[in-house]
């Protein structure tokens, strides 16, 4: 069975190396945004988690929050990370170079919420045309609705 | 005299007979060499995410249905995985009994379906395709039979089923049990040690496991490659630790291991029905839960494992009847994240193929 | 000599009287031995209208170009497998191409990005041609009606002449959806513009 990595003792260990910023709950291991992408390299260098399940944004009133799932196949252990970024220029490391499961999901959200990854090879709208407006997944999307109306 | 050459972009449309649905590909020949490919995904992209914060929780059953339409029943189950987490709701071990044998009903059919069509690509012209369908008229048949749907059943609830089955389906399902390994050897005879299918799939769109691992792959492209993963093993849920069955792994990672890897996964799921259907205990096939249903606040995280990989479900509640954000792990898009390296340098014919053993559905990739 | 004179006389007289009695009798033709054509031809000969006849050519033989979009193309597959058949209807070929076609089957969300796609297809297919909308997606955007990428409904891309109702509409449904398409061909008429 999965087991979950121990957020605290992988909370104090990361801030040993890279310094502040790091907050652990009882799921989940909060990253400030500028330092995920060498927090991300350290845990896959370091303990081997090799696999990048997921990552999803979702849209709060206040806040961009990504939610990151990486498991180590071997050793069958899962990791949940959280970044929060601000709603004004949401930008974020990317991670794609370090994981190529990443690179296709981090389009989507781009696409989809507006968030920025900095470092994307390739970092344009997947799903959605060029000239569309806006970012429909956010709660403030005022986009058309082609119902029955129009 | 060198004669001059320059590249050709080709367009392989959005509506291919080849591309399994609306998927477009603009690859760049040298000759017959593909130097690269660029997808473009969002032909049916309909918008599901937003539509699941606009119903109701039990509104949202049928539209993950549409997710990927080939294995209708697995979309449910992630997503009412994930409600009965937060909303606290218990399952009766005879729901999840059926669950099981309906989940591996579904695998059976999408596997001879993606088999099928790997078959079509190579040029057998729809023989295979409609010896497939035969038996998944069989399996369409017992699924009516339980939920009144042929193709997009609606038949998880939170809670456990939506009805419990009629009388006549435990002696359809044995009947069905008895003839399909006779089938499976049928098509093994036909097909496995076929020279022609020998000589399109053998080191074709070789990924390697430490390729399949960095690009996130799972299901049979994953085990294909040789990792050993299977979630109904690794994180087991539902009823599934109950049972006894094997994970059939690939040793090259190339497109005969990934079609062996869905043959042989056909034959343990007709394993696993057999003995749900004998653990099975009589009871309740769900319990009664409130039809405006407001889970308490949290997000929550469930994955199965589906015909295609690991479908995966993130919910996030805010109290109310409707959820706040509901995500969805495509497998189907996932794995198609290594596409542009397996098909560079290899011809235009093989990459039909290399496309089609990755076994995709359209309505989940896009959503 | 006197003899010779009434000889050749007498004989010249009984020819000529010959002549003349075939004559007589041949004042009319002889019927060709041919009544047994009568009853070929009154089996084999039908008379019917110019429009009867292009009709019923055109709705026996539909040649279906698929527009397989989303989840009803299953359905439509399982009608063309062996247990319902649309090969009985002349529809097997179905192949992928608009230039043979003329009957564009549209199955399946039809998306604002994938729109320009429908229109090409449709406007490649020669004269005549009709549009099956099957599925409710295709009559008006479905259980998607809401989205923002999603088009209510085939006809605002193309003009539809059947619409076949179904999430995913049984491959029963396909076959009475093409036989409704079949009344409607009967009464075309090449007078009358489409």
């Amino acid at each position: 069975m999965t087991t979950t990595i121990d957020y605290k003792d992988l909370a104090v260990r990361l801030q040993e190396q890279f310094g502040e910023g790091f907050t652990a709950s009882t799921d989940c291991l909060e990253v400030p945004p500028n330092l995920v992408a060498k927090a991300a390299e350290y845990i896959k260098n370091m303990l081997d988690f090799n696999y990048f399940d997921m990552v999803t944004a979702a849209d709060y009133p206040d806040r961009f929050e990504l939610i990151y799932r990486l498991q180590s196949l071997s050793h069958n252990v899962l990791a949940t990370f959280k970044v929060i970024c601000s709603r004004e220029n949401p930008s974020v490391p990317s991670l794609a170079n370090l994981w190529l499961g990443a690179s296709l999901q981090e389009r989507e959200i781009y696409d989809l919420f507006g968030i920025e990854f900095s470092g994307h090879p390739n970092l344009k709208r997947i799903v959605l045309w060029d000239d569309f407006e806006g970012y429909p997944l956010r709660k403030d999307f005022k986009g058309k609705v082609y119902g029955t109306a129009n | 005299m060198a004669l001059p050459t320059e590249p050709f972009i080709l367009n392989i449309g959005p509506l291919h007979p080849s591309t399994h649905g609306v998927f477009r590909m603009r690859v760049t020949l040298d000759g017959e060499i593909i130097q690269d490919v660029e997808p473009v995904f969002g032909y049916l992209h309909r918008g599901l995410e937003k539509l699941c914060e606009k119903y109701t929780y039990k509104q949202n059953i049928p539209l993950t249905d549409r997710l990927d339409y080939v294995s209708a029943i697995n979309n449910n189950w992630p997503y009412v995985m994930a409600v009965e987490q937060l909303g606290g709701i218990v399952v009766p071990q005879r729901a999840e009994y059926l669950r099981v044998i309906m989940g591996e009903l579904q695998r059976i059919a999408s596997h001879l379906l993606a088999v099928g069509s790997l078959m079509n690509d190579m040029g057998i012209f729809y023989t295979a395709f409609m010896y497939m369908f035969r038996e998944r008229e069989k399996i369409i048949d017992l699924l009516e039979m339980v939920s009144g749907q042929r193709l997009l059943y609606n038949y998880m609830r939170f809670g456990g089923v939506s009805m419990d089955i009629p009388t006549e389906f435990l002696p359809a399902l044995a009947r069905f049990l008895k003839v399909m390994p006779g089938f499976l050897d049928e098509y093994d005879s036909m097909l496995t040690g076929n020279e022609i299918l020998l000589s399109r799939t053998k080191g074709i769109g070789v990924m390697s496991s430490e390729m399949a691992i960095n690009a996130s792959a799972s299901g049979p492209m994953l085990r294909g490659s040789g990792v050993k993963w299977d979630l109904r093993k690794d994180a087991a849920y539902s009823v599934y630790d109950k049972f006894e069955f094997d994970i059939p792994i690939g040793q090259n990672g190339d497109c005969y291991d990934r079609y062996r890897v869905r043959m042989e996964e056909m034959r343990q799921s007709l394993r696993i029905i057999h003995q749900a259907v004998e653990q099975m205990p009589a009871g309740k096939e769900k319990l009664p839960v409130p039809l405006r249903l407001r889970p308490a606040k949290g997000e929550v995280y469930t994955q199965i494992e589906a015909p295609r990989g690991t479908l995966g479900c993130y919910l996030v509640s805010d109290g109310t009847e409707k959820p706040y954000r509901c995500h969805f792990r495509a497998p189907a898009l996932i794995n198609l994240t290594v596409l542009r390296n397996l098909l560079i340098g290899q011809k235009l014919a093989d990459a039909i193929i290399i496309f089609g053993s990755i076994d995709i559905s359209m309505g989940e990739v896009d959503r | 000599m006197e003899i010779d004179r009434i000889l050749s006389a007498e004989i010249e007289s009984r020819e000529s009287a010959g002549i003349e009695a075939l004559r007589a009798a041949s004042q009319h033709p002889i019927p060709d031995p041919d009544g047994w054509l009568d009853e070929q031809i009154k089996r084999n000969m039908l008379f019917t209208t110019v429009d009867a006849a292009l009709n019923w050519a055109r709705k026996t033989s539909l040649w279906p170009v698929t527009a397989f979009t989303a989840c009803c193309t299953f359905e439509f597959i399982g009608a063309s497998s062996a247990r319902f058949d649309i090969a009985r209807f002349g529809m097997e070929v179905l192949r992928a191409s608009p230039r043979q076609a003329d009957l564009l089957v549209c199955a399946g969300t039809l998306t604002w990005k994938m729109a320009p796609q429908i229109k090409r297809l449709y406007d490649q297919m020669a004269e005549p041609k009709w549009v099956i909308a099957m599925g409710a997606c295709a009559i008006s955007g479905g259980i998607f009606c809401d989205s923002y990428s999603v088009v209510p409904g085939y006809n605002r891309i193309v003009p539809v002449d059947v619409y076949i109702p179904g999430c995913p509409p049984r491959p029963e449904t396909l076959l009475a959806g093409i036989e409704t398409l079949r009344h409607k061909i009967e009464k075309e008429s090449i007078s009358k513009p489409r």
